[in-house]
């Protein structure tokens, strides 16, 4: 495999917390590649090590051996402010826990990272407005928090994941607590914007929000137990045998 | 649900022949359930003897449309009414399998439960893909019939999750040879005497 191909790898990745006889080996030697325009569901029961594994590839905890890289960065070698600036440019994270600020309007919860980043206010807003389009929210952009539907604010977190040029998409129970249907616009926004040319990591108990993705990974006890094969080329031959 | 039910909705649209209800019937379950012709004119044989439907006089082509009695009607209208049983539906081999797996020496159940799931996810995957993909309005009947695959798929997948909670707390009782017959009708004799 080219490695330009992969946005995201993980290369024989264990994160022990702990030492000695008290010691929890959350991951235990896992590799995994996701490239753009590929949309990737880790499945696995409660404490198989999928949350761990979405943190350490979004540079939100670090691994104890093995490495990470994002789009050809190794993020052992970045100092903390370089990986706080790789966090606010190229990855995205949609959290089940919104972390929306209620006193900020969508457009300028959407906006933050940007300015964080320095960007100048009118082109933060900018920005965010386009990312409020894509999740067909532009309407709303000048509400709070509080005064939107679940489903609302969960399209505003978001459009704040994917505000900019994010390549890398990490996304942890999105559909939380919304209805079905709900919840299935938000994995359709996800896997829009992976169709696009992102790279994306769903984590997910649930089967049926697996079923977006393109390959499905299992984890059990930290380590990857079984892959189905890839659904990347296989659209047409799909609608010959069943369609 | 039978094919004869099939072919009677599809006659309340309007009189077809054989191929155009062939058609129609594959057009309508996104050719999940593929038919052959033989099978539609058998089907339509029968039909006619319970008087459910009326032949026509054959068109220019040489084809015979058929068109719906008003005592088809009545089997149709009884046929929507009715909940399907899910004794009618055929046993499933899944859980038979995983139930022999527990009591047959030699197996490793959870790999059985694991090839399983990633082959069912992977069906999940397919209908969810196809399902992303058809998005015109008139491609309603067959999204609600994808639908219908992606629950019993996603069921399928929780149901092995199941399994496999319960097999991590199992502790499995020693497995018995069944008593062979002979053995048992000896033991009886020496009983007796």
């Amino acid at each position: 495999m080219d490695p330009i191909d992969g946005v995201l790898e993980l290369r024989d990745v264990r994160r022990t917390h702990g030492t000695g006889e008290a010691a929890v080996h959350a991951l235990r030697g896992v590799s995994l590649t996701v490239r753009a325009g590929e949309l990737v569901a880790v499945m696995g029961p409660s404490g198989s090590g999928k949350s761990t594994l979405l943190a350490l590839a979004g540079g939100l905890d670090r691994p104890t051996s093995g490495e990470v890289v994002v789009e050809g960065e190794a993020l052992v070698g970045l100092s903390a402010r370089e990986l706080a600036r790789l966090r606010r440019r190229r990855i995205g994270y949609v959290f089940q826990d919104l972390n929306l600020l209620g006193s900020l309007t969508a457009v300028e919860n959407v906006a933050l990272p940007l300015e964080l980043d320095g960007a100048g206010v009118r082109a933060a807003r900018q920005s965010a407005l386009d990312a409020l389009r894509e999740v067909d929210l532009e309407d709303l952009a000048d509400r709070f928090p509080d005064q939107m539907s679940g489903g609302q604010q969960q399209r505003v977190a978001i459009a704040r994941a994917l505000v900019g040029e994010r390549r890398l998409v990490l996304a942890d129970e999105p559909t939380g607590a919304l209805d079905s249907q709900t919840g299935e616009a938000v994995l359709h926004l996800l896997r829009r914007r992976v169709d696009a040319g992102a790279a994306g990591v769903l984590v997910t108990h649930e089967a049926r929000h697996a079923g977006w993705a393109d390959r499905v990974v299992f984890l059990r006890d930290g380590v990857m137990v079984d892959s189905t094969a890839p659904l990347i080329g296989v659209d047409h031959l799909l609608s010959g045998s069943l369609r | 649900m039978s094919i004869r039910h099939g072919l009677l909705a599809l006659l309340e649209r309007g009189q077809m022949y054989g191929y155009q209800l062939r058609a129609a019937f594959e057009e309508s379950t996104g050719s999940t359930w593929p038919l052959n012709i033989g099978q539609v004119y058998t089907t339509l044989a029968r039909l006619e003897r319970d008087g459910l439907v009326r032949p026509l006089p054959e068109n220019e082509s040489g084809q015979r449309p058929y068109e719906i009695t008003d005592a088809g009607r009545a089997d149709l209208a009884m046929w929507f009414a009715t909940p399907i049983s899910r004794a009618d539906r055929p046993r499933d081999e899944l859980s038979i399998k995983l139930a022999l797996a527990l009591t047959t020496p030699g197996v490793d159940v959870r790999a059985v439960v694991q090839t399983q799931r990633t082959a069912t996810m992977r069906a999940l995957q397919e209908f969810t893909r196809l399902k992303y993909t058809s998005d015109k309005p008139e491609d309603l009947p067959w999204r609600l019939v994808l639908d219908a695959m992606i629950f019993q798929t996603e069921a399928e997948v929780r149901w092995l999750d199941h399994c496999e909670t319960s097999l991590v707390r199992h502790r499995p009782a020693p497995i018995r040879a069944v008593d062979h017959p002979e053995a048992v009708d000896r033991a009886g004799d020496e009983a007796r005497r």
